[in-house]
């Protein structure tokens, strides 16, 4: 490998040119000087090669030696993934930190997983099985919230020869596989090059919801197990704690967030928020099923363009063992920003706004990674999910940005965020007009048998009175609320109290930060009542007024904040708006 | 050992090209000495071959292809530091300004620094008392934050920075901060503003300024905000300090870039600036935080000048999807003397909720902020609608709004240039002008609180009206 030893003729921030690269192959990492910068081709002329370089270039100069590792870009795969905090290119920063210090010098290597760690290792398969990829041989205890399943690596086939139970480190061998070609020892550790996505059996259509404790998400735009999303934005307007939250709380096994070209001190609030936060299940840290990305916008901007690669493959992987895995891009702007970069350095052909031509194709091809699948298996049904949610950044909000349109154009659900809601304070910023979701009726079946029948006319019913109120308000803005009629004027109390109360949700509260779906239909079912028990009474000659002063107004305004336990204290609500109004009937 | 090149191929705006050169780094410094023996900066910013793209920071004016010699230094800029720093000031380019401002380096350091590692990075979460309600209430500064003031040409952006700059400290501490005051394409008059400000204050001696002022070389200023930078890493995380860093005018520094950038023929993206615009504005705002098991930190505040206002230009834009909010001031409320006319709606402190709250500020704090802003937000929209219609047209409750937004300007945000208002003044007077409003439109205060504070405060109101 070392025999070709190219030499730099060209450095022009993150991309060097270098020539007598015969034998290189595109995407191949090569190591960039004597203090091995590493970078990957992504040009090939002849015998010179264009790398884009994953550190910063400062004092490299012509003549200088680049040594090819003749392998793409990889990841590491296996036990000792979990709570991790990588950068970019998979280098364990808390590793880096304990080696290097505040700051992260060039050319540091440290190898992704520990290769010291003992991890005890459980058979699941026995010897003489017949093994193929893709099947279990058996697990590890890697957190108290995962089992991480030791998988027959691609490409081997045969009668399990031999497999050991007890405590290994990655590299040891725990298993023998006698394949066509021989016996083959398997160890806990696998390697995947980052742009190839992960085979498996066959997709799926996504008919499961992921649920994330977000009102309006999970109420109006649901998203499913396997399905994609993307929150485009203003700045300010709210997509990095959206992001979050969903971190937090949605229904996934495992978490794949990737910060990627943000601001560092996000990456800090998760770092120290989430071993904080307990998974409302098990009770066990939040931080146990997650694994964190971090490359921030100061550091270097080719391994930002690898950032999104390397977090789709660990979190493919995941997938291919069962799990329902969610993966948060925050944000794909920058990913793009940084193909942007790259490509004008090499000078190629623009399309819009300076970006690639390629731009929409690498966008499809990286929310195409997502997906409901059947894993490579033979007997059992395992079935695998991994969800994308992208926050984009389009300069100032404005959606005709080309990342934004290449998005939408793959994406199946669509929360729109809104500067005009952000600077009221509604959070989430999510515009219910504007806004959608097309598993809307992918997931119907599962909601209505898991929540009841009604769900689905609460949700068009109150829909179509937050739509009402946007007509009325044009309505008002012309001639004065005063002018309205009762009846209008009770869908704007209504729509009113959806908005403030169920849509507007606080996420730093304790327990407003997320709801369960039983809890959405609870409040959604109470608001609706009031609104017919309300119509009701005004259709016996109430005044508008009278309504909007009923005290029972305050307790539905404050039924966000009743504890998951005790939801059912919601019901109660009911019966309150009966008595007022019979009370208000009987003056 | 260092090799002089005499002669160059190529100038082309700031730009020059040196042919022949052997061993020459990418980023390396670069001295020229000029036919008639001057001497000026740059910066290799492409090798290939044995070519060498040179940017010169003082522009490249008498500059002649054939007598000019260039000499490659083997390293970037690097700025000589010690703790005498403070109350020096220095070139865009990190030299004495005077004779009186040379100091016996105790470290030199590169200027372009590392980055920082996320993992080291501590959350800032100390609250910053600046004394401006509008920003203290609304949108709370802490310590290791970035937070941009987007301005507009005529605006009195500059008073404010002086007023924090003045007026900033950390509750229960007795500790001040450092200021490292860096000027890129300023005027003389703004930097002599924030001089004598400093100098009146007594905060001169603990100041370093770093100043490129409009007529000095406009490339220089590519450079200055790293210059300054350094300093503040430097007096923070080495000497333990609390830096307040001032950049003033960042409109100015991503014209430099956009200058370079186009004398290179880089595809421009929008406006003509680069496409790495924002990972270049990064690396200048992300140096600002906190580090674990280190006392210091970075406070940033970046002022830019929105062209037209206009926050979707990209220079505002790109600064706001990187620090962490940004303070928005208002041509309108200038208009109406509102001083500091800081726009509340849109302003917004990113780190404010680890920044309030009991044992920082008090413990109704996030509420109250909740409560001012829909209402101010509420507040706004009837005054729009009262525009067409006529305030006869609205509701009881809607003229309610009406009055707080008005009042709500004159007396919380607008305090002038020199009352320093403690937290406890701030909070008071947000919960004295909601008292205008009956309790149960008080949604996004809890109970506890409602019940806590607002006696006090219906009282007291009932009492004037007596």
């Amino acid at each position: 490998m070392n025999n070709n030893i190219g030499k730099i003729i060209k450095v022009a921030g993150p991309l060097v040119v270098a020539e007598n690269m015969m034998g290189g192959k595109m995407y191949d990492v090569v190591f960039v000087s004597e203090q091995r910068l590493m970078g990957e081709i992504i040009e090939l002329h002849g015998d010179k090669a264009s790398i884009q370089v994953y550190e910063e270039t400062g004092g490299i100069g012509v003549g200088e030696p680049v040594y090819n590792s003749g392998q793409p870009l990889i990841v590491e795969l296996g036990p000792g993934m979990m709570e991790a905090i990588y950068d970019g290119i998979q280098r364990p920063l808390d590793m880096i930190y304990d080696e290097a210090g505040d700051y992260i010098p060039r050319g540091i290597q440290i190898p992704a997983l520990d290769r010291e760690k003992k991890w005890k290792f459980e058979p699941m398969a026995k010897k003489g099985d017949e093994v193929k990829r893709g099947e279990f041989l058996g697990f590890v205890q890697e957190t108290s919230l995962i089992k991480h399943y030791i998988m027959v690596p691609d490409g081997i086939k045969g009668k399990l020869k031999e497999i050991k139970e007890g405590k290994y480190n990655i590299e040891e061998t725990i298993a023998v596989i006698e394949t066509e070609k021989g016996g083959v020892e398997i160890n806990m550790l696998q390697k995947w090059p980052v742009r190839k996505p992960r085979p498996f059996c066959r997709k799926l259509a996504p008919e499961e919801p992921l649920y994330t404790g977000q009102r309006i998400i999970d109420t109006f735009f649901p998203i499913a197990k396997g399905g994609t999303a993307c929150v485009p934005g203003p700045f300010g307007s709210g997509k990095t704690v959206i992001q979050h939250q969903l971190a937090k709380w949605a229904t996934a096994e495992i978490i794949v967030y990737i910060g990627c070209g943000e601001r560092g001190n996000e990456m800090t609030d998760v770092l120290l928020e989430f071993p904080e936060l307990k998974d409302p299940k098990s009770g066990d840290p939040l931080m146990r099923r997650t694994i964190l990305i971090a490359n921030t916008s100061n550091m270097p901007v080719a391994a930002r363009e690898a950032s999104v690669y390397t977090g789709v493959t660990m979190a493919e992987y995941f997938r291919d063992m069962g799990y329902s895995v969610a993966l948060m891009a925050d944000s794909t702007s920058r990913w793009a920003e940084a193909m942007r970069e790259i490509s004008g350095r090499l000078e190629e052909m623009p399309g819009e706004e300076g970006y690639p031509a390629y731009l929409s194709s690498k966008i499809a091809s990286f929310y195409e990674r997502a997906g409901r699948v059947r894993c490579l298996e033979n007997d059992k049904h395992r079935i695998g999910a991994l969800s994308v949610i992208g926050a984009v950044s389009p300069p100032g909000g404005d959606l005709s940005d080309p990342v934004v349109q290449a998005t939408l154009r793959v994406v199946k659900v669509f929360w729109s965020l809104e500067a005009e809601l952000a600077y009221s304070r509604h959070f989430p910023a999510i515009s219910w007009l504007n806004s959608y979701s097309l598993y809307t009726d992918n997931l119907k079946s599962h909601i209505q048998e898991e929540i009841g029948e009604d769900f689905y006319e609460f949700q068009t019913e109150a829909m179509k009175i937050l739509e009402e109120e946007s007509e009325l308000e044009e309505v008002v803005r012309l001639v004065g609320l005063d002018a309205l009629s009762s009846t209008d004027r009770l869908t704007m109390l209504i729509a009113r109290i959806l908005r403030e109360d169920y849509l507007h949700q606080n996420a730093f509260h304790d327990i407003d930060t997320s709801a369960s779906i039983e809890k959405q239909h609870k409040m959604l079912k109470i608001i609706l009542y009031f609104n017919q028990k309300a119509g009701d009474y005004i259709s016996r000659g109430a005044d508008i007024e009278e309504i909007e002063n009923m005290d029972v107004l305050d307790r539905i305004a404050r039924m966000r904040y009743i504890d998951e336990k005790d939801i059912n204290k919601i019901d109660d609500i009911e019966n309150a708006i009966d008595n007022e109004i019979s009370s208000l009937l009987e003056e | 050992m260092l090799k002089d090149y005499k002669g160059i191929s190529n100038i082309s705006g700031p730009l020059m090209l040196v042919k022949g050169v052997e061993g020459v780094k990418y980023g390396e410094l670069v001295e020229i000495k000029l036919g008639d023996g001057s001497m000026r900066n740059g910066e290799v910013l492409e090798v290939e071959e044995d070519k060498a793209l040179v940017q010169v920071f003082e522009g490249t004016t008498g500059i002649d292809a054939k007598e000019t010699k260039t000499r490659f230094l083997g390293r970037g800029i690097q700025m000589y530091l010690s703790p005498d720093i403070l109350g020096k000031i220095f070139t865009g380019l990190g030299k004495p300004k005077t004779e009186n401002d040379r100091i016996i380096p105790e470290k030199k350091l590169d200027i372009s620094g590392n980055p920082i590692n996320p993992y080291a990075r501590d959350y800032p979460n100390e609250f910053i008392q600046t004394g401006i309600s509008a920003i203290d209430g609304l949108n709370t500064l802490v310590r290791g934050q970035k937070l941009p003031i987007f301005s507009g040409s005529g605006l009195p952006h500059n008073k404010m920075a002086a007023q924090i700059a003045r007026q900033s400290k950390v509750l229960g501490t007795e500790e001040s901060f450092a200021v490292v005051f860096i000027a890129m394409g300023i005027t003389f008059e703004e930097s002599e503003f924030f001089i004598q400000d400093l100098k009146k204050t007594g905060a001169l001696s603990r100041s370093v300024l770093i100043l490129n002022l409009a007529d000095d070389p406009a490339i220089e200023r590519i450079a200055t905000p790293r210059v300054g930078l350094t300093c503040a890493e430097y007096l923070a995380f080495e000497k333990d300090m609390h830096v307040l860093v001032i950049l003033t005018d960042m409109t100015n520094y991503c014209e430099a870039l956009r200058e370079v950038s186009a004398s290179r023929k880089e595809i421009p993206g929008r406006r003509g600036y680069p496409g790495y615009l924002y990972t270049d504005l990064a690396s200048i705002y992300e140096r600002a935080g906190k580090i674990k098991g280190r006392d210091g930190s970075i406070t940033l505040i970046p002022i830019l000048t929105m062209p037209e206002d206009d926050k979707t230009h990209p220079i505002p834009d790109l600064t706001g999807y990187i620090t962490e909010g940004q303070i928005i001031l208002s041509r309108p409320l200038n208009k109406k003397k509102v001083s500091p006319p800081i726009d509340a709606l849109p302003s917004l402190s990113r780190l404010k909720d680890k920044g309030i709250g009991e044992g920082k500020t008090r413990k109704d704090h996030s509420d109250i902020f909740n409560q001012l802003y829909a209402a101010y937000a509420r507040g706004k929209e009837v005054q729009e609608l009262a525009v067409i219609l006529g305030e006869a047209a609205l509701t009881d409750m809607d003229k309610i709004y009406y009055k707080f937004a008005d009042e709500f300007e004159a007396k919380y945000i607008s305090q002038g240039e020199y009352e320093n208002r403690s937290i406890e003044e701030t909070l008071d007077l947000g919960w004295k002008l909601l008292s205008m409003f009956p309790r149960e439109r008080l949604k996004r205060i809890s109970d506890e609180y409602l019940d806590e504070y607002l006696p006090r405060f219906k009282k007291e109101e009932k009492e004037v009206a007596k």
